[in-house]
């Protein structure tokens, strides 16, 4: 084992960097040059949204998440990342979860999607939007929607018998623990620390339907 | 993001013969990885061919003993199927470790395979990069290296696979099958589906133009105690450090592979003969070569200690 | 309302509604998704166009050319703003760089060029379609090289000494001295920087996510070269701000400007990956602590000092306040440095000054205790004071660190605790337990409020005060029953909007005791105001159960809006008493980790705070406010770290995959103790603030946690498993 010479390829990669005061360009930041149609390629999408028909023409760049936010309206999701790396886009499709940040709505077609909207609404909460409350699961309220949509699919997938990461044994049905609990609601980040009141909501929710 | 058009294909070869006619055409399938840099003009395909209804999406047993999954097989299912609870713990473990509930949901199995570095040099468009831009230079270089690679790198790049589930498949010794624009299917063992860096970086496969991945299929199962070790800082929902995955028989033998030190999941089957004998014995043959940093050296460490706690399980 | 003597009995001492652990009343449309936030104001703007904000590409240096032409004719774009284009601006007074930068760049990702376009897709598209070309100059962005050439702030309180501290140090038999580091980080809220600009004619609205609202709209006027009142700030939701939308950002100033010269409405996000680099973060900080004890244990000097760095005309992170104020010690000095530095801004994020100031010295009080034997709970009892060791005659005005630390150290078990290091284990996990002081003082600042008795019985509170996560809009509303004798569901409150009379705001956790306190001058007010309407004597009126009664007399509230709503105004401000007495909050943090005897991996196994601070106003939210620190301090501790790329100059890990901070799979189930207090110095509210102690000293904590389970002490935050592994004891 030797080590890698690090003092060269510095110099090799401040020189690739554009060293200082030499002039660099920086160019579209695309990988390969492409000029090409700009114009927006624009599609036809059809699918449930909390139970209701929706139908839209979407620019096929536009995610779920901003189809619902912007052309629906339906703000309860919510942009944090826009990158898959914060959870609270949540919503729930096809019985799923997924991060509606990193999905085209183009590719929903036929779809039944659940958004926080289509839980609860404040007259009336669902169960875990009502233990959220009692238990204090949030503070800013952002990354909640996205907590709440999420909760409610892990409790489906325990009960589906869908392993963790912390499941000890793989082959044997997994339980609602507060350490799957976590596992599972890792992909929600809560800038917040909500966290230990978050998994009490859910906790509580849990056991009054087992 | 780049405007594109977007179909959904009918058949694989169709979708393969069409991608190959057009290089500005991508596969999307999942889209985790896809979407993810296209937000960032990483990726700037002006075609996206939609591979979700082919029906790829089974995992059946194959007649000498083993498993066939099918490329759009999601982690989430092909980590609960009971079989490969049962049978291929490691490659369940291995997933179960990676990303998050919601992203295993839609991430498929041949776009985990096919899932491009975390180097964050990568990742920021203004830093040069011999993958986004071949002949650009590297600026992970004498940066911020401390999640690079430690073996295989090059001169050209110092990136790593982020895939767990890859590194379980090199680990199970998996094959991966695709259908190519002629129409003719080939299958490719999973030791040469990922390509270390050399001088070309953005050649991370064996894959060509249009090839689409059909299915992966693992042999026989090999028994043994399964264990995949995802060390990192963050508990969950974060990228290897490194990852130890091993299958270990009762005597003591056995199988490992390491994610999270080179451009491919790192496995050298020399190294295995010497499992009987602890991790220090297997890691002067698996970790031979290692160049490092100051600030990843210590993955060599780190793998030696986790193969360990994986071969003190496996005795306890 | 002046508050200038120390607060007797007042209605809130009823104790009715203040100090009841109730559930948020944002709770609902919180938990249903329909609280809107900035960028979600549908009901406000119909038809906005998008932003999208372009940044910079090199840390320091110009712009030598610029190419917008492709951007300005790719499909949908409205219009394209840059320096060159957007006319003269100036900088508001609590922005450090400039929000558009050009042709001078001052940071990695400032702000070159904004896009508007129709749609969002279309905006980012061309955004990537600007061409521009950048001369790098050279600069300076590693703080340890930056150290030696760093000089005194311009603040004035640099340097303090009490006797001579050198002196006494190297007379005092025992001596630690340790330099330790913590890195810069980041606040990662979870909602981005985002506004919605609307122009009428030169009155500007912004719907915005904003801590401080009056501050803001200042400067959001000052940069634009408007008349103050034409500028409306709107924030009633916000999405997190931890200090990092204290100030007015690039998202306004550009979405004004974008609004402007597209013609129309325009709404604007920070990207996730420009925002690490783009906003402000907390700065990282050297700090050399040196400290000389007798043998048993009484601290006779003490000594901090600290390095960090900003660009030209910033602020230094100020990690030595607490040492001025935490223990006794009769020669004692600090000294405060700023290096230049051409990273991003540096500025304020939770409990600046004391989170990073804390992480070193509760670890040299650790290291110390150790050195004497003596446990680190005893250590920091034997060096209590409760006067200002700076200046002797003026006291506490409360003080229960001893309290919190005896509490926690009997609640925790932490008479278990191995004094030895790396002694117990737990399968493969070894085990420890760790202590720190937890101390934020409490600041106050003037508040005020309108309260509108309406002829529905309700009554409608109005202040700019924002609720950032911190409970606002609850415990205004539990003031203001209490004060008016109504249930909480007769309040309704308004928060976040620059029309309402100016606040404290949400900053460095004054903002639950000045905001409330506000609210009770108004209905001080309101009270006269009613009671003389209904002909009842002020003086001697009581409120309560909907009805106002003097002696036998009783009529009903709303009675006094029979003739129309009757509304009033007013604010608290401060007089001497935070002079006369130090205000401060005090805790104790218990942690206990295990380490992966094989892979130096750490977990946090159990965590207890015991606070001390003021009356809770709301025990449930301000329990939520603790724990929520102690998960960022967490982070700190563990994880959390904007790598600085020292050739070019930025913050690497530039988006919330590489910037880890905890997820749920970090954090256990975490308790909190508050003791019994009522601080009648702070406010009539006998309330200090909460929402940033518990960020003090957990940091420490934990890694004092770590070395009593491995034995290695890790003084170079973030303590990750790299800087444990080649020292960890052998496993069995």
């Amino acid at each position: 084992m030797h080590d890698l010479d690090e003092l060269q390829l510095s110099r090799r990669g401040l020189m690739a960097a554009g060293a200082a005061t030499a002039a660099v360009s920086v160019s579209p930041p695309t990988a390969v040059a492409q000029d090409g149609p700009d114009a927006p390629v624009t599609a036809k999408v059809a699918f449930t949204v909390n139970g209701e028909k929706r139908s839209l023409t979407l620019d096929t760049r536009t995610t779920l998440l901003d189809a619902l936010r912007e052309h629906l309206k339906l703000t309860g999701s919510k942009k944090g990342c826009d990158h898959g790396q914060c959870g609270a886009c949540t919503v729930i499709v096809e019985g799923r979860r997924i991060n509606a940040c990193l999905s085209l709505a183009v590719m929903h077609e036929g779809d039944a999607i659940t958004t926080i909207e289509g839980l609860g609404s404040p007259e009336r909460l669902h169960p875990l939007q009502a233990a959220f409350v009692k238990h204090d699961g949030y503070q800013c309220g952002y990354c909640t929607p996205g907590q709440i949509c999420s909760a409610k699919a892990v409790l489906d997938e325990i009960k589906a018998g869908v392993p963790s990461h912390v499941s000890a044994d793989l082959t044997a049905a997994p339980k609602v623990t507060e350490d799957e609990l976590r596992e599972r609601m890792s992909g929600n980040i809560c800038r917040c620390g909500a966290y230990s009141n978050i998994i009490e909501a859910i906790a509580e929710v849990a056991g009054g339907r087992a | 993001m780049k405007a594109f058009a977007y179909e959904r294909a009918r058949s694989p070869r169709e979708a393969a013969s069409a991608a190959a006619n057009d290089p500005g055409a991508r596969f999307i399938a999942g889209g985790t990885n896809l979407l993810d840099l296209m937000k960032l003009e990483i990726e700037t395909p002006r075609r996206l061919i939609d591979v979700n209804g082919l029906g790829l999406d089974e995992i059946k047993p194959t007649r000498d003993g083993g498993l066939r999954i099918g490329a759009l097989v999601r982690n989430t299912d092909l980590a609960s199927d009971k079989r490969v609870r049962k049978d291929y713990g490691v490659l369940s473990r291995a997933l179960l470790a990676g990303a998050s509930g919601q992203l295993r949901n839609k991430a498929t199995t041949a776009g985990n395979l096919l899932q491009r570095t975390r180097c964050p040099y990568f990742y920021d468009p203004n830093m040069p990069c011999n993958k986004r831009r071949p002949g650009a230079g590297c600026s992970a270089i004498g940066g911020f290296t401390r999640s690079h690679a430690v073996l295989g790198a090059s001169e050209a790049c110092i990136a790593t696979h982020p895939s767990d589930m890859a590194v379980a498949l090199r680990l199970l010794d998996a094959t991966v099958e695709t259908v190519r624009p002629d129409g003719g299917e080939r299958t490719i063992p999973i030791a040469d589906f990922h390509r270390l860096p050399g001088d070309t970086p953005h050649v991370e496969t064996a894959l060509a133009r249009g090839e689409l991945i059909t299915a992966v299929t693992l042999p026989r199962p090999l028994g043994g105690q399964h264990a995949y070790h995802k060390v990192r800082d963050r508990a969950s929902y974060a990228f290897a450090l490194v990852s130890v995955a091993s299958v270990i028989q009762k005597d003591g033998s056995g199988r490992v592979a390491l994610g999270g030190v080179a451009h491919r999941p790192w496995r050298v089957e020399a190294a295995e003969a010497a499992m009987t004998q602890g991790a220090k014995a297997v890691g002067e043959t698996l970790l031979a070569g290692a160049r490092t940093t100051s600030q990843n050296g210590f993955k060599l460490t780190l793998a030696e200690r986790a193969l360990g706690a994986a071969m003190a399980q496996a005795r306890a | 309302m002046k508050f200038d003597t120390p607060a007797t009995t007042n209605p809130i001492d009823q104790l009715k509604v203040v100090g009841k652990p109730l559930d948020r009343i944002d709770g609902p449309l919180k938990t249903t998704g329909r609280a809107p936030y900035a960028y979600e104001r549908h009901d406000a703007i119909e038809n906005p166009g998008y932003g999208y904000v372009l940044g910079a590409a090199i840390a320091k240096g110009r712009i030598t050319a610029m190419d917008v032409s492709r951007a300005k004719a790719a499909p949908g774009v409205l219009a394209v703003v840059t320096a060159e284009t957007a006319g003269k601006l100036g900088k508001g007074d609590n922005n450090t760089a400039k929000l558009l930068g050009g042709p001078e760049i001052e940071h990695y990702h400032q702000a070159v060029a904004v896009v508007m376009a129709q749609s969002f897709e279309q905006a980012r598209a061309a955004a990537s379609l600007i061409k521009v070309e950048y001369e790098r100059a050279k600069g300076t962005f590693d703080l340890a090289s930056a150290k030696d050439g760093a000089t005194k702030p311009g603040d004035g309180k640099a340097d303090t000494a009490v006797g001579d501290f050198e002196t006494a140090f190297a007379a005092a038999p025992v001596k630690l001295d340790e330099t330790y580091t913590t890195p810069d980080q980041a606040h990662a809220m979870m909602e981005p920087h985002a506004s919605i600009a609307a122009w009428n004619g030169d009155k500007l609205t912004l719907w915005t996510s904003n801590q401080m609202i009056a501050w803001s709209t200042g400067d959001v006027a000052k940069t634009l070269g408007l008349p103050k009142e034409n500028v409306r700030l709107v924030s009633p939701f916000i999405g997190g701000g931890f200090g990092g939308k204290l100030f007015v950002r690039a998202d306004a100033i550009l979405a004004a400007l974008g609004a402007k010269a597209a013609g129309r409405p325009v709404k604007l996000a920070l990207q996730r990956p420009l925002m690490f680099n783009n906003t402000t973060h907390r700065p990282a900080t050297i700090q050399r602590i040196r400290i000389g004890a007798t043998p048993d244990g009484k601290i006779t000097a003490i000594g901090h000092e600290s390095w960090s760095g900003d660009l030209p005309g910033g602020g230094p992170e100020t990690a030595v306040q607490q040492t001025r104020l935490l223990y006794a010690g009769k020669d004692r000095m600090t000294k405060t440095r700023l290096a230049v530095l051409d990273l991003p801004e540096g500025n304020a994020m939770r409990a600046p000054g004391e989170a990073p100031g804390l992480m070193a010295l509760e670890v040299a009080i650790d290291e110390l205790a150790e050195k004497l034997r003596i446990d680190p709970i005893e250590l920091r009892i034997l060096n209590d004071t409760q006067v200002d060791p700076e200046k002797p005659e003026r006291p506490f005005s409360q003080r229960q660190l001893v309290e919190c630390l005896r509490t926690g150290a009997d609640k925790f078990g932490w008479a278990r605790r191995s004094a030895r290091p790396s002694q117990v284990r737990d399968g493969r996990w070894l085990v420890g337990m760790g202590v720190a002081a937890a101390f934020r003082n409490n600041m106050v600042m003037k508040s005020g409020a309108r309260v509108r008795l309406e002829a529905s019985g309700t009554v409608t509170v109005e202040t700019d005060m924002t609720d950032i996560g911190t409970g606002s809009y609850t415990i205004i509303a539990q003031t203001t029953a209490e004060m008016m004798g109504l249930p909480i569901e007769k309040v309704a409150v308004r928060l976040g909007d620059s029309t309402f009379p100016v606040s404290a705001g949400s900053g460095g956790q004054w903002g639950a005791n000045s905001s409330t306190a506000g609210v009770y001058a108004a209905c001080v007010k309101l009270r006269e105001t009613v009671a003389a309407k209904l002909g009842l004597d002020p003086k001697t009126a009581e409120f309560a159960d909907g009805r106002v009664k003097v002696g036998n007399q009783s009529l009903p509230l709303v009675q006094a809006a029979a003739d129309g709503p009757v509304t009033v105004e007013d604010f608290m401000e401060f007089g001497n008493l935070a002079k006369t007495h130090q205000q401060s909050t005090f805790g104790g943090h218990f942690v206990e980790v295990g380490v992966d005897a094989f892979t130096a991996e750490i977990r946090v196994r159990r965590m207890l705070a015991v606070c001390a601070a003021g009356r809770i106003l709301n025990p449930k939210s301000a329990r939520s406010q603790v724990i929520g620190a102690m998960v960022m301090g967490t982070g700190a501790a563990l994880m959390e770290e904007l790598v600085v790329d020292k050739r070019l100059g930025f913050f690497v890990n530039h988006d919330l995959a590489g910037y880890e901070a905890p997820v749920h799979a970090d954090i256990p189930h975490q308790e909190v103790i508050f003791l019994d207090e009522t601080d009648p110095m702070s406010s009539p509210m006998k309330a200090k603030g909460v929402g940033e102690l518990g960020i003090c000293g957990v940091g420490a904590a934990v890694a004092n946690a770590i070395y009593n389970a491995t034995g290695v002490r890790v003084r170079d935050y973030p303590v990750t498993l790299d800087k444990l592994l080649e020292q960890m004891p052998l496993m069995a």
